[in-house]
């Protein structure tokens, strides 16, 4: 490389998907931008985003929470972005790269082209209707396809195959899977595997066709294709995603005469350069002895090592292990090493096989019983980590390794974390082991958010979350750090720990609370959420005596504090279903007292500017009206949003506004440890945007289907499917279920999204809970609901009828005259602060 | 301190009588209109009964939003000090001497304050 005061030279990198951007991370952390001039082409509209996860943006997830990186970070980095610019040509005389806008020159550059989903030569398979599965644009195009189609097919049963499968079921269609070989997965599984999640797969409805080859495509007759075997059996769809392996786009090499593979690839060395040094590979267009490597992690070796060649350093790529740890329609898969056990003479193999519980797992070890060189895992892959941890560092198995596989042994041994050595990779995708983990920690890494943060370990494709976390736990425990969980200095309890205190002791008070299990005079931490377990247990009005202290002053007031110390009034509008007649009182209120009016994102009206002395008139008229107060204030219910439903949209099947005044109704009044927000929409449509609800509800033909854990807000995330097809009242005991062991479990402020994620087990602990009962609290959780909803009184009816409690709605005790200092200005014909 | 002695009280002349205890809220606060040889001012009174001093007589207008909100604060303690919460951006400030627990720069004034024969009294 020349010295950095020369003219810079010119890097170019072509291909901005997740190998390529990798690149430019590990260039920069290396310092190269400041000596390179440093282009960057991608054809794709894009900036590079994370193709492993994909089809969550079938769940939710938009191009923006997909990206991995920003163009501001290219822009200050000085990096050159040109998006949705093809490289065509690589003109190695002049050292230049064309594309349709013009020639760029390079000094070095990087191959970042990944690869294409192979289409097979099949006459018709290029009919419109037939697709792929690999870019967002992709994506679009079958949601788009699929609107007008109601079954689909995916070709090809692999992992990217059957993830396609879950996408085709996801968007509604009646999904069948068509694979040539004669079972699914056949790189990963065997064929007692192979039947195993053939069992599953069908189970969850996708259609499993094995041994087909497909010999024509042609028009259907009741669909928009017909699909003809070898057989001459037939299939018809309305829209086929063909997922028959990836090809390398290597067409730029190839054409620029670089050495190739023979079935493609562009052939790399260990400092991944091809066969012109000036021109470097990375990805999954680069062939490395004799292998190309369909997945991320390896890429991201490929990377680093690219970008240390480039910056004169010695890393090179020493090949990488293809073990796969994958959830796919729900079904755990894990494959490690030689899963087959065909590649390693000698090798003995153990299995078990339970039919009945539906798993499968696999081992194969050395001949003398000490090494593991391969495992195969269907339906359950809680071994996984151990496993694989027993693979990659050559750890001595067990002196009866059968104990790894069987279940519930006694004395299986588990390999906990600290028998690990520092060696040992935690994260495969960015390569950090358990010794760099240690570092961190050492270096004054606290907690697991810090731990990431410095290693970025976990921040890949996530495999790794959950050794990590116990590796952090176990390295952090033997330093000696006690995670203080305590929820302030007042009380040296969790929530959780108060809530079980408060409901096992009966204690009704916060004095009473803190005099047996705390100390000192409590705080605004501890206060809002001792009043907020009360509640949750008792229900008892907050503006008694005994709780108005504890409360935020939004509590206390009933009303949302302003930045100007007014408040804003919103009743309660359930289900956003409101008369003409009402809507005019929220019209007369409003212009009466001067309020600025503004219709929420709550499907309901909030009332601005309300001094807390008029607060008190304010809503005796709203309730005169009928209004109840809308808990806007509160952690607690707040709205449960519709769409119109069957009554009015040709499209509704099922009456969502009904159900939505149903639940709202029901769980007004609940406090909760953070807000609770709801929807129900009266079709897959989802004009309610249930899916991003803490609970929401989507009409299906047959009745509703139930999501959990969706949150909008800072931190967006998609709710689960619970159940599915529910009737009224199995969808209200689920809803009373779930929402009572969230209240009882919860952190201080923890939105159910975060609860979840941070609950073991999961969804599936989750439904076990509710659905199965396991812990055999339901009658409990359904008994309590039940008591929080007898005991609901509308918050302000009662101060209103209350003299004692509307003493305090008076801005000072000795003055009935405004605060001075509370100054408006109008603007659009209405009121704000000045 | 803020509590004045019944000796005091008869001595001085600048305290103003503002409510009752009635108009008090237990371990919470009310906001009150008082002169002050600077002019006109709000205080915030906060009332802890059964604590040593019980009564506090503080700024009720909060330096942080520009906000006169400082009554309807969460009392509580910090580090065995009693304050307040600013209910708008939650700095806290100790009752006895106004002293902000986020920021060394930002103090509020305090008042001397009592109760006598029913009435809360405050020296300004
Ligand atoms: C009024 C409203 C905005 C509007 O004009 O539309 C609003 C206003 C406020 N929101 Fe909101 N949010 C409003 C709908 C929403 C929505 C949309 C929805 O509910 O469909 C969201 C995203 C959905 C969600 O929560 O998942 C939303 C996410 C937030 C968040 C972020 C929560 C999160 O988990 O990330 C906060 C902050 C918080 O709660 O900690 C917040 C907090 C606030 C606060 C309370 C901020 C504050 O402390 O002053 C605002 C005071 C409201 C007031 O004074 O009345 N608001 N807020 C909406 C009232 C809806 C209603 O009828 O009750
Ligand atoms: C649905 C799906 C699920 C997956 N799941 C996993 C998983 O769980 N784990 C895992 O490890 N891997 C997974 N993968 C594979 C993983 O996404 C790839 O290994 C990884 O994206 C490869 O990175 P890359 O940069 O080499 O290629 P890509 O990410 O494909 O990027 C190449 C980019 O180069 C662009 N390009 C190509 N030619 C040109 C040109 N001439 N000019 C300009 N730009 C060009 C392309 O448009 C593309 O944007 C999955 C892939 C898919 C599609
Ligand atoms: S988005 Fe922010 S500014 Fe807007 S209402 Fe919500 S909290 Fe207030
Ligand atoms: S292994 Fe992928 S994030 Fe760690």
């Amino acid at each position: 490389m020349k010295a950095s005061n020369a003219t810079p030279q010119n890097l170019i990198i072509v291909g901005n998907g997740m190998v390529g951007h990798h690149l430019v991370e590990q260039l920069i952390e290396r310092g190269a931008h400041r000596h390179y001039r440093i282009r960057v082409f991608g054809e794709e509209r894009h900036l590079a985003y994370d193709r492993v996860h994909l089809s969550e943006y079938f769940n939710g997830r938009d191009a923006d929470d997909l990206a991995l990186s920003t163009a501001d970070y290219y822009a200050e980095h000085g990096i050159e972005l040109h998006l949705h610019e093809a490289v065509t040509d690589i003109d190695r005389n002049t050292r230049e790269l064309v594309t349709p806008q013009g020639r760029y020159a390079y000094d070095r550059l990087v191959l970042a082209t990944g690869s294409y989903p192979f289409v097979p030569p099949i006459p018709g398979g290029d009919r419109d209707g037939c697709l792929v599965y690999r870019t967002l644009d992709d994506l679009d195009a079958i949601r788009e396809a699929a609107r007008s189609a109601t079954t689909g097919v995916v070709v090809g049963g692999g992992l990217l195959g059957l993830e396609a499968a879950n996408a085709l079921r996801g968007l509604d269609l009646d999904t069948a899977v068509v694979e040539f070989a004669p079972r699914l997965m056949p790189m990963q599984v065997d064929h007692e595997g192979g039947e195993l999640l053939r069992e599953k797969i069908e189970a969850l409805g996708v259609q499993v066709l094995t041994d087909r080859a497909t010999q024509h495509i042609e028009n259907g007759d009741t669909s928009r294709h017909r699909m003809v075997f070898q057989d001459d059996k037939r299939l018809e769809t309305d829209l086929i995603v063909f997922s028959a392996g990836i090809r390398p786009r290597d067409e730029l090499a190839r054409h620029a005469g670089l050495a190739m593979g023979e079935r493609g690839g562009v052939v790399i060395d260990d400092r991944c350069q091809t066969s012109d040094p000036s021109i470097l590979a990375v990805g999954e267009v680069a062939l490395w002895q004799g292998s190309i490597f369909g997945l991320v992690a390896p890429g991201y070796q490929m990377a680093k090592a690219a970008a240390d060649t480039l910056c004169g350093g010695e890393l090179t790529f020493e090949g990488a292990d293809m073990s796969t740890k994958l959830k796919l329609l729900g079904v755990d898969v894990g494959a490690i090493g030689d899963a087959h056990g065909d590649r390693s003479p000698g090798a003995r193999q153990f299995r078990y096989f339970d039919q009945l519980k539906q798993v499968y797992r696999k081992l194969v070890v050395s001949s003398d019983g000490k090494k593991l060189l391969g495992a195969m895992l269907v339906g359950d892959n809680a071994t996984y980590d151990t496993l694989m941890q027993y693979y990659a560092n050559g750890l001595e198995l067990p002196a009866d390794p059968a104990s790894l596989i069987l279940p519930n042994v006694e004395g299986a041994p588990a390999l906990g974390p600290d028998a690990l050595p520092d060696t040992a990779s935690i994260c495969s995708c960015h390569n950090v082991t358990k010794g760099a983990i240690c570092e961190a920690i050492d270096a004054g890494c606290d907690d697991l958010g810090a731990v990431k943060a410095a290693t970025k370990a976990s921040t890949g494709c996530g495999g790794c979350a959950a050794l990590l976390k116990s590796v952090v736990d176990s390295e952090l425990e033997a330093r000696g750090v006690e995670v203080d969980q305590s929820i302030c200095e007042h009380f040296a309890h969790t929530r959780q720990a108060l809530y079980s205190i408060v409901r096992v002791e009966g204690i009704k008070t916060f004095g009473e609370l803190i005099e047996k299990h705390g100390h000192g005079l409590g705080c605004d931490i501890c206060k809002p959420a001792v009043a907020s377990i009360l509640a949750s247990c008792f229900n008892e009005p907050i503006t008694d005596a005994a709780h108005v202290p504890l409360q935020d002053t939004n509590d206390t007031f009933m009303a949302n504090m302003q930045k100007n110390g007014t408040y804003s009034v919103v009743p309660r509008i359930p289900g956003g279903e409101i008369t003409p007649s009402k809507l005019r009182v929220l019209g007369e209120v409003g212009e009466k007292y001067g309020l600025y009016t503004k219709i929420t994102g709550g499907q309901r009206v909030d009332l601005f500017g309300a001094r807390l002395e008029q607060l008190p008139d304010i809503w005796a008229e709203l309730i005169e009206a009928g209004f109840e107060t809308g808990h806007a204030y509160g952690k607690a219910t707040r709205t449960v949003k519709s769409c119109v439903g069957s009554t009015w949209c040709r499209y509704g099947v099922q009456d969502s506004v009904g159900m939505a005044i149903r639940l709202e109704n029901r769980y007004k009044g609940l406090r909760s440890p953070h807000k609770l927000k709801f929807a129900v929409s009266g079709c897959t449509r989802e004009c309610a945007e249930a899916q991003s609800k803490d609970v929401g509800v989507i009409a299906t033909e047959h009745g509703w289907n139930l999501y959990v854990c969706g949150n909008g807000g800072m931190r967006p995330r998609h709710a689960e499917l619970f159940a599915t097809d529910l009737d009224d009242d199995t969808l209200i005991r689920y809803i009373d279920r779930f929402l009572m062991f969230y209240v009882r479990t919860a952190d201080r402020l923890q939105r159910t999204s975060v609860w979840r994620e941070n609950l073991e087990g999961g969804l599936d602990y989750l439904k076990e809970v509710v659905i199965d009962d396991s812990l055999g609290l339901g009658d409990e959780l359904e008994r309590q609901m039940q008591t929080v909803i007898d005991n609901y009184e509308c918050e302000w009816a009662g101060a209103l009828s209350d003299p004692e409690k509307l003493k305090r709605f008076r801005s000072f005790v000795n003055d009935e005259r405004p605060d001075p200092d509370i100054i408006v200005t109008e603007e659009r014909g209405q009121l704000r602060p000045a | 301190m803020t509590t004045a002695t019944a000796e005091d009280l008869i001595t001085s002349n600048d305290w103003q009588s503002l409510c009752t205890r009635e108009d008090l809220v237990a371990h919470s606060g009310i906001a009150a209109r008082i002169e002050t040889r600077d002019g006109p001012a709000q205080v915030a009174i906060f009332y802890l009964p059964g604590h040593a001093p019980e009564l506090y007589a503080i700024d009720h207008h909060d330096p942080f939003s520009g906000a006169n909100v400082i009554a309807r604060g969460i009392i509580g303690d910090v580090a065995g000090e009693p304050a307040v919460a600013s209910p708008l951006y939650k700095q806290h400030f100790r009752l006895r001497d106004g002293q902000c627990v986020e920021d060394e720069q930002v103090r509020l004034r305090t008042w001397r304050v009592a109760l006598r024969d029913g009435h809360v009294l405050v020296q300004a």
